[in-house]
């Protein structure tokens, strides 16, 4: 939980010079590279460091394919499976299965922000309400998302919307969780300035309560999305073709039966990659927001 | 300061606080924090109210402020005793989370304009005004959080002037400043008041603080506290006079009596 550990009260940090001391203190927003000795890797920048490893183990992955001879049915070399990826690509069935993949996800998703945004009103205002929603997060949240999925095929059918319930029940409760959690630990005299300034009602949750429970929202968001992200994938996998196309897990499944071992690298290359696009879209929304106002730190991004 | 015109007996009575209590619940029950307390300020008036550690000063501002409603007696502000939250009594608190952290300095101070109804540009414009009379035009564009103490407490009175209400409660917001930064707020404080007439109720524990700042002095016994005495100290304000340092004595006689008294009383 990114600031909930922040006390009410910060440090009283005092003026210092007149000059020098403000001044100072707000140059400490902007990140600083600490310039130690360190070797020559230690000094180069994070994005190289990575670039270099990652082409590091393409290259000995390439290598040892091509030295020991591994059966191509068995482990795919890193150039099949750019093959794959590209023509995976060019054909349209990797973009069309990703489509589907994420579709489900988005409806799943809005569905269980929905749920979540009526769960944590209720928690917020009344106690029942608080109540239902730790009963319920309690119960369900330890609970792998996956494991509803034999049940919501035995209530839905085998369609889109057994999948759009599962992921909508693993969104919904870290999302709650999270923003009920950001909701109560408003911190009280933001809520006195607020009340002081004769704000009720909707504009006091739209310009008080919202923006201040943030960091805790994106936070949920972030978690209930890389949940509902592994749980479809999971039920694809396990569900095969659901309605006109198949998602990602069924583009591996079906690679895999066919014996298209680079098509199945190619499956787990695009979902990872999605994965880390979609990670950094919340990451650069962290850092536009809730890391440039201070009130979550750039070390606690994760 | 010295030319306050509170002097003239006709000076309208802006807030009465006639025989209020005020607690707070505790296991179902009342744990009364003010007993009986009675002041009242005029307009243009800045009162400081000055008490030991826990005697109900600030529960008073609470009560004045609309936060909580006195369980027994009335507050009157203005004509009013039926009082809700409102700009026209901005408060100031002693806690340096008052500032909207997702709003910049200038915003910090122009949102509560756009919330009582000024246009946008308006509102940017006075806001600016009272930035830059509180000494922070150089970090207008910046958050709360890459401000010193000192700074955000610049800011949240920046914001209650500008909002120009009807009085300013200030609950104690120099309490968390270090000693220096303090001093220099307090004449801050006067330079602005100076400029921009206002009827202040300021909540302190410091004898001197309510000295430099205040035309008069609100002393409140210990809880269940009432008023001990209340005096002008108008003329009072140089630290370096032989006046001051007698009310000071005074004043700190006053309330060191008070802890004994109290103190006899609790082992009785």
């Amino acid at each position: 939980m990114p600031s909930s550990s922040r006390p009410a009260v910060t440090e009283p940090r005092t003026d210092g010079a007149p000059a020098a001391g403000p001044a100072t203190a707000a140059e400490s927003s902007e990140p600083r590279h600490v310039k130690r000795g360190g070797t020559i890797w230690s000094r180069r920048p994070t994005a190289v460091r990575r670039a270099i490893l990652l082409v590091g183990l393409l290259v000995l992955w390439q290598a040892y394919i091509t030295l020991r001879d591994v059966s191509p049915l068995v482990f795919a070399a890193p150039l099949d499976v750019a093959e794959a990826l590209v023509d995976g690509i060019r054909d349209g069935r990797l973009i069309d299965a990703s489509v589907v993949t994420l579709r489900v996800l988005g409806i799943g998703m809005l569905i269980g922000m929905a749920v979540a945004a009526i769960l944590t009103t209720l928690a917020t205002w009344t106690r029942i309400g608080q109540d239902i929603l730790v009963l319920l997060t309690s119960m369900l949240n330890p609970l792998p998302a996956i494991a509803i999925l034999p049940l919501a095929i035995l209530w839905f059918g085998l369609n889109q919307t057994a999948l759009v319930f599962v992921i909508a029940n693993a969104v919904t409760w870290p999302i709650a969780i999270n923003v009920s959690m950001g909701f109560r630990t408003v911190p009280a005299t933001i809520m006195m300035v607020g009340r002081n300034l004769g704000l009720r009602g909707v504009r006091m949750v739209r310009d008080v309560l919202a923006p201040a429970a943030l960091p805790h929202t994106i936070t949920g968001l972030k978690t209930g999305w890389a949940f509902g992200w592994r749980t479809i994938i999971a039920a694809e996998l396990v569900f095969g073709v659901a309605g006109s196309g198949g998602g990602l897990g069924f583009f591996i499944n079906d690679a895999r039966f066919f014996l298209r071992i680079p098509e199945v690298f190619a499956g787990l290359v695009t979902i990872a990659l999605i994965g880390i696009a979609l990670e950094s879209v919340f990451n650069l929304i962290e850092r536009r927001t809730v890391i440039k106002w201070g009130m979550k730190s750039v070390e606690a991004q994760d | 300061m010295n030319d306050a015109p509170h002097g003239a007996a006709t000076e309208a009575l802006l807030l009465t606080v006639d025989h209020v209590e005020l607690g707070y619940p505790v296991d179902g029950e009342l744990s009364i924090a003010v007993g009986d307390a009675s002041f009242d300020i005029r307009k243009g008036e800045k009162m400081m109210l000055l008490g030991p550690s826990g005697c109900g000063k600030s529960t008073i501002l609470k009560a004045i402020a609309g936060f909580m409603k006195p369980s027994r007696g009335t507050i009157t502000v203005a004509g009013r005793t039926k009082l809700e939250p409102g700009p026209d009594r901005a408060v100031v608190f002693q806690e340096f989370d008052q500032l909207f952290p997702w709003r910049t300095v200038l915003d910090n101070v122009a949102y509560p304009l756009r919330v009582t109804g000024t246009d946008k540009e308006q509102a940017t414009e006075q806001a600016r005004r009272f930035v830059e009379m509180m000494g922070l035009s150089h970090v207008t564009d910046r958050y709360p959080h890459q401000l010193s103490g000192g700074m955000k407490q610049r800011v949240a009175i920046a914001r209650a002037f500008a909002l120009d209400p009807l009085m300013l409660l200030m609950d104690e917001p120099f309490g968390a400043l270090d000693a220096q930064t303090r001093s220099r707020l307090q004449k801050e404080l006067n330079d602005i008041a100076e400029r921009t007439p206002v009827t202040l109720l300021f909540v302190t524990h410091s004898i001197q603080e309510a000295l430099v700042l205040g035309d008069r002095i609100t002393l409140l016994s210990h809880p269940p506290s009432t008023v001990l005495e209340v005096v002008d100290v108008t003329e009072i304000h140089d630290p370096d006079t032989e006046e001051f340092i007698h009310m000071r004595r005074h004043l700190r006689e006053l309330l060191a009596d008070e802890g004994e008294d109290v103190d006899h009383a609790v082992f009785e």
